[in-house]
């Protein structure tokens, strides 16, 4: 299954969907996603990961450079996940400390720390 | 033991068939469902992680998949061809790296840190043939039959 990906916008939130898998092929354009998205000018993202089926560490490494450039404009990215095969990759890599995992979009749009 | 083996060129497309072809001969080995998940992102980090090594050093000898049925065990190898790049183009340090290839890295060790959080039984080493990664899961024994 190939990677799919859909934006939008609520409040001053940017809700990224992505859909299907994120490994070595895909992710790049994930990475032309959320760079296209900071350049635009959004700056607090939020990525629902709902949709994914497979996630690998090419594609961690896609989210933490997003977070990396959202953080440049003092901005935030946030993330969406319940799937228990998919935290877990967060958890083993330490990154559950990096960003903040929430249980919905709603969740996500409405914090603000 | 049985032996399954897979050879593909460094295309970051190949990987997914990779992992979709040691799944299915995990799940034929006896591999517990619940670990297949595990199987498939271990593979699937240790073909990316090849398939990096080979770009990044212009290896154009394909990445080698080795799946091995034991009678308690079920191994996967990944080989890469580094070591033969390594003595050929002279140890990385020797030459300005390109601006990505510290993110590439990074990624890199972000794979081999996953693989070593997931798999329990897990050897990466190198020879003349290159790098290889090997894991190993526990099979579950087929059920008897009274």
């Amino acid at each position: 299954m190939d990677l799919s990906l859909s934006t939008r916008t609520v409040g001053d939130r940017t809700i990224v969907e992505v859909g299907g898998e994120i490994d070595v092929y895909t992710a790049p354009k994930l990475r032309e996603q959320l760079v296209e998205l900071v350049n635009d000018g959004s700056y607090h993202l939020v990525v629902d990961m709902e949709g994914v089926d497979f996630l690998d560490s090419t594609g961690l490494g896609v989210l933490v450079g997003g977070l990396k450039r959202v953080r440049a404009h003092e901005g935030s990215l946030r993330l969406v996940c319940n799937q228990e095969r998919i935290l877990k990759i967060f958890r083993i890599t330490g990154l559950t400390k990096v960003f903040p995992i929430h249980g919905s979009v709603d969740e996500a749009v409405a914090a603000t720390d | 033991m049985a032996i399954v083996e897979l050879r593909f060129s460094a295309l970051p497309e190949h990987v997914r068939t990779a992992r979709l072809v040691a799944a299915a001969v995990a799940r034929r080995a006896g591999v517990d469902e619940a670990v297949l998940d595990e199987v498939r992102l271990a593979v699937g980090e240790a073909c990316s992680r090849a398939v990096g090594l080979h770009v990044l050093h212009g290896i154009e000898s394909p990445v080698r998949v080795a799946l091995i049925e034991e009678e308690k065990k079920f191994s996967i190898e990944v080989g890469d061809g580094t070591s033969a790049a390594a003595t050929t183009d002279g140890p990385d340090a020797s030459s300005p790296a390109p601006a990505s290839s510290s993110d590439d890295e990074a990624e890199g060790d972000m794979g081999l840190a996953v693989i070593s959080g997931l798999v329990d039984d897990v050897e990466v080493t190198a020879d003349d043939n290159g790098g290889l990664i090997r894991m190993s899961w526990p099979v579950t024994p087929e059920p008897v039959l009274p």
